[in-house]
């Protein structure tokens, strides 16, 4: 089956005098037609521009970008099939909104008339009907976001690249946005490709995710996939919260890191234990507690190496008292050796 | 997939389009047809002309025909320093540029500080507004204002006759030097034409240095307990400096170059811009025109480099 | 700091500013006055009639539509070359860039009179004849810097992304120029392209030499100066200068209004 994108030995290293920065670092990615596609990482881990270079706004170094199998690594970004919701949303203040939202269609010299009627169309799919005459410094930055959505659409793009666009919402509205936007890929059934440094974000919307650290990936999979076997450290601590737990203190193999989910960890006081088949469990000292509304969460010392565990109730322990720490023996996750 | 593969969203090819790809692939082409023009201009045609100049300082005139000739030499550069009364006019130049450099300093830093500081709003849009239409003006018509002002029977006598002050002024105008007949032909008056010509230029650096000043570095001086003379000396007076060294580029180089004040404003000796304004006109010595104008393309050079030092570039 | 300035900065600013501005008031009291010999103070009398006078002068129309010619020539040359220079001057680095930023302030570094008589020497040896097109070359080469600084003050206002959006919306780079960076900087380069004709309107130093037998208004009043034969008519047009100036720059100041400021620089 033909791909959407596919990223062959891509690189990209930008030079600041002697300084080389290698942005993105040999990275091989293909994403379906129709999938919703995450690129997830830290601040400079080089997953924007890894979206910039299928965008087109910067020139790979060496490698191949395909687009629906058409090899589109040097055309620039007005001869490719996909457009972009920039982070700063980059609409023209100088336009209303709906000459912002109808741009694609002027400069493809589209009538007037039509172009009005196809933006005004397409503001009440993203629900700013009536909107039009407005200037963008006359919208709220929930609904600049929709325009940027509108303009990005107008002309039925076949991949569509998203650069962090809920950033800069508040929290309520970046949760109704995140339905919306996943409502809207699903309806229009075109390729979303996705930056975000949220991992919760990547995993409630996405298909697949990609973990971007250094300008590598560093695991590719669905969302379900990353928690649940997280290959590295930094993958297990960076989707979700994990305990990174040595062997030797968890008596499985030992030179070796092991993830384990808090949630999956059990907590009760030392003297109510009853060891059972397929369960582990371990003591500690308990050494803080933190209410957190619907679950509670407790640090609790053991071996030398604090661990984390999360539960729905409350139960019934004392800081500083001897507790036992049980989880399903097959829930720590062994992880890859570092360099 | 129902979609094809080719793209029936994609404009037409035409010239626009294939040229906007060319410069994609290849972004060093794009500056180049951008600084292309300008630099033609600029570089070669102005820092041509400047060369030009340079090369006519090397050139001398024939003392009998009173023809250019075209031999590289240094006998019109040493005229400047063999000739008691062509060093006499740099001195002179030069000390009359630091006075008015000085003076616009003096009276421009109480305009910026107070701009900078306690103008706000419409006050301080209306200051702006004030400093800036005389820096934009006609300078000629700055200048003949001076003519009426300082004329026999204009304001300045008139103001110092009405006040009773008129032993002043004749004392004032019989000290060496500074003095003359009246203000109208003194060093003083011209002194003070320079200074009120030249003084908005001093004013906006400042201004702007000033207000780069974080109030809260004020407050925080304050708060460790230091008088506010301590705060003016030791914080705003040294962040100010820039702003006093930018404005003083234009102050020391325009008085330099110019020939029209010292001209309008008379006083017994030349200046570097009349000798040059006179030789290359009446006299029609064209090599020693262009060998005067070496010198405030040097000392000019040397200032920048000075005042360089003291972060003028950065407020400009 | 305390909110109010202390009355030695108040009255030393306040007597600055006044400095600055007598003479111009002088300039305009001077046009009325009745007397034609002198530069009597106080005026004698005030009358209107200068005006009419001046108004009726051919050679002061002559000279004034020269100017005008003079200042629109140099102004469109230094607009065209102004924002080539700031295009490619606000976002690129490139080998030579401090070069060129330097090239681009010597002609209002340098004394008017340097740049003048480089010109002149010039001129001379191309064997051209001094006319309206020497003197537009000289004008241009100053009026440059005028609009490069408020264009490139505004592309570096500009959000990059904006061009970003737009190629990635299929215009191409003609297009961009056209429909985003254009209406972006518009008022930037008019309120440059204002300071440049008021620049150029004005200069009479680099003119001198360039102009030959051309005489613009600056040279016209620049004769007055030095050899008074019409006094009354001399402070007519000072006024009439005055305003000629001062209307495009507060035009100017308007444009750039709730950004940065104008960005000036020597003359």
């Amino acid at each position: 089956m033909q791909n959407a994108v596919e990223l062959h030995n891509l690189n990209c290293t930008f030079t600041s005098g002697s300084f080389q920065l290698r942005a993105v670092d040999n990275v091989n990615l293909s994403i379906a037609p129709g999938e919703f596609f995450s690129l997830l990482g830290p601040s400079g881990s080089g997953k924007t521009t890894c979206l910039r270079l299928i965008g087109g706004f910067e020139q790979p170094t060496s490698g191949v970008i395909k687009l629906f199998d058409t090899d589109a690594s040097r055309l620039p970004p007005f001869e490719r099939e996909v457009n972009t919701v920039f982070q700063d949303y980059a609409l023209f203040p100088h336009m209303t909104v709906r000459d912002n939202v109808g741009y694609a269609l002027m400069v493809r010299g589209v009538s007037r008339a039509e172009r009005v009627r196809r933006s005004d169309e397409m503001l009440e799919t993203v629900k700013l009907g009536g909107y039009g005459s407005r200037k963008p410094s006359q919208l709220s930055g929930g609904q600049r976001q929709r325009v940027a959505l509108a303009r990005a659409l107008i002309n039925k793009p076949r991949i569509l690249l998203l650069d962090e666009p809920l950033g800069a919402l508040d929290l309520k509205l970046r949760e109704e946005m995140q339905i919306e936007l996943k409502g809207l890929q699903r309806q229009l059934g075109i390729t979303f490709i996705f930056v975000t440094h949220d991992q919760s974000e990547a995993l409630s919307m996405s298909d697949r995710v990609a973990v971007f650290n250094h300008g590598r990936i560093e695991q590719l999979g669905t969302p379900r996939d990353l928690y649940d076997a997280p290959r590295t450290e930094f993958v297990a601590r960076f989707v979700g919260s994990a305990n990174v737990i040595s062997g030797e203190t968890l008596h499985l193999e030992s030179k070796r890191q092991y993830a384990l989910r808090p949630e999956k960890v059990g907590i009760s006081s030392a003297s109510s234990t009853s060891p059972s088949s397929g369960i582990s469990s371990l003591t500690g000292q308990l050494q803080d507690i933190h209410f957190l509304g619907s679950q509670t969460r407790y640090e609790v010392l053991v071996g030398g190496e604090r661990v984390t565990a999360i539960t729905s109730g409350a139960e019934s322990c004392e800081i500083g008292s001897s507790v036992t720490l049980t989880w399903p023996a097959d829930a720590p996750r062994l992880l890859e050796v570092q360099m | 997939m129902n979609q094809s593969t080719s793209q029936p969203n994609l404009p037409r090819p035409n010239f626009w389009r294939r040229a906007s790809s060319l410069l994609y692939e290849k972004p060093w082409l794009g500056l180049v047809l951008l600084l292309a023009p300008p630099l033609l201009w600029l570089g070669v045609f102005y820092l041509g002309s400047l060369l030009n100049l340079l090369f006519y300082s090397f050139y001398s005139i024939d003392d009998f025909s009173g023809q250019i000739k075209y031999d590289l030499g240094f006998s019109t550069l040493a005229q400047l320093f063999t000739s008691s009364s062509n060093v006499d006019i740099v001195t002179r130049t030069l000390s009359m540029s630091i006075a008015v450099t000085i003076a616009c300093a003096v009276i421009a830093f109480p305009i910026g500080y107070f701009m900078a500081f306690y103008a706000k709003g419409r006050t301080k849009a209306i200051w702006y507004l004030l400093v800036l239409l005389p820096l934009w003006s006609s300078y000629l018509v700055r200048v003949y204002a001076w003519r009426l002002i300082l004329a026999r029977e204009g304001v300045a006598s008139w103001f110092f006759d009405t006040l009773g002050l008129r032993p002043v002024l004749d004392g004032i105008l019989s000290l060496p030097v500074i003095g003359g007949p009246s203000l109208s032909s003194s060093y003083l008056g011209m002194f003070l034409v320079f200074t009120y010509v030249w003084l908005p230029y001093m004013i906006l650096p400042i201004q702007a240095a000033l207000e780069r000043v974080p109030k809260n570095l004020i407050q925080a001086s304050s708060d460790l307990g230091a008088r506010p003379a301590q705060t003016f000396w030791r914080i705003i007076l040294p962040l100010a400096v820039p702003g006093v060294a930018a404005g003083s580029i234009f102050t020391f180089s325009l008085t330099l170059g110019d020939y029209i004040i010292p001209g309008v404003v008379g006083a017994p000796g030349f200046f570097i811009g009349q000798v040059v304004y006179t030789q290359q006109g009446a006299v029609g010595n064209l090599p020693l025109a262009a060998a005067f104008s070496v010198v405030p393309i040097v000392i000019i050079t040397g200032y920048l480099m000075f005042v360089k030092r003291l972060g003028a570039f950065n407020a400009l | 700091m305390t909110a109010r300035a202390s009355l030695g900065l108040r009255l030393a600013s306040s007597a600055g500013l006044v400095f600055l501005h007598f003479p111009l008031f002088i300039i305009f009291l001077y046009a009325f006055t009745t007397e034609d010999r002198t530069y009597q103070f106080p005026p004698p009398g005030l009358t209107l009639k200068w005006f009419g006078i001046a108004a009726a002068r051919a050679d002061i129309w002559s000279a004034l539509f020269l100017s005008v010619q003079v200042a629109l020539a140099a102004t469109a040359i230094a607009m065209l070359l102004g924002v080539l220079v700031a295009a490619a001057m606000y976002r690129a680095k490139f080998w030579g860039r401090d070069a060129v930023t330097l090239v681009l302030i010597l002609p209002i570094a340098l004394p008017g009179i340097v740049t003048g008589i480089a010109l002149l020497t010039t001129i001379k040896r191309a064997g051209l004849e001094p006319s309206l097109l020497t003197i537009v070359l000289g004008h241009a080469t100053f009026c440059i810097v005028t609009v490069y600084n408020n264009v490139v003050a505004r592309f570096r206002r500009m959000s990059a992304s904006q061009l970003e959006a737009s190629a990635d919306l299929g215009a191409d780079g003609w297009q961009t120029f056209r429909f985003v960076v254009l209406p972006n900087i518009a008022t930037a380069l008019l309120a440059g392209a204002m300071l440049s004709f008021a620049l150029s309107f004005d200069e009479v130093i680099v003119t001198t030499f360039t102009a030959g037998k051309e005489q613009t208004l600056p040279i016209w009043f620049l004769s007055e100066l030095f050899r008074p034969r019409d006094r009354p008519i001399t402070n007519v047009v000072a006024i009439f200068v005055i305003a000629v100036t001062t209307i495009p720059i507060l035009l100017a100041q308007r444009l750039t209004a709730g950004g940065d400021d104008l960005h000036g620089g020597g003359k």
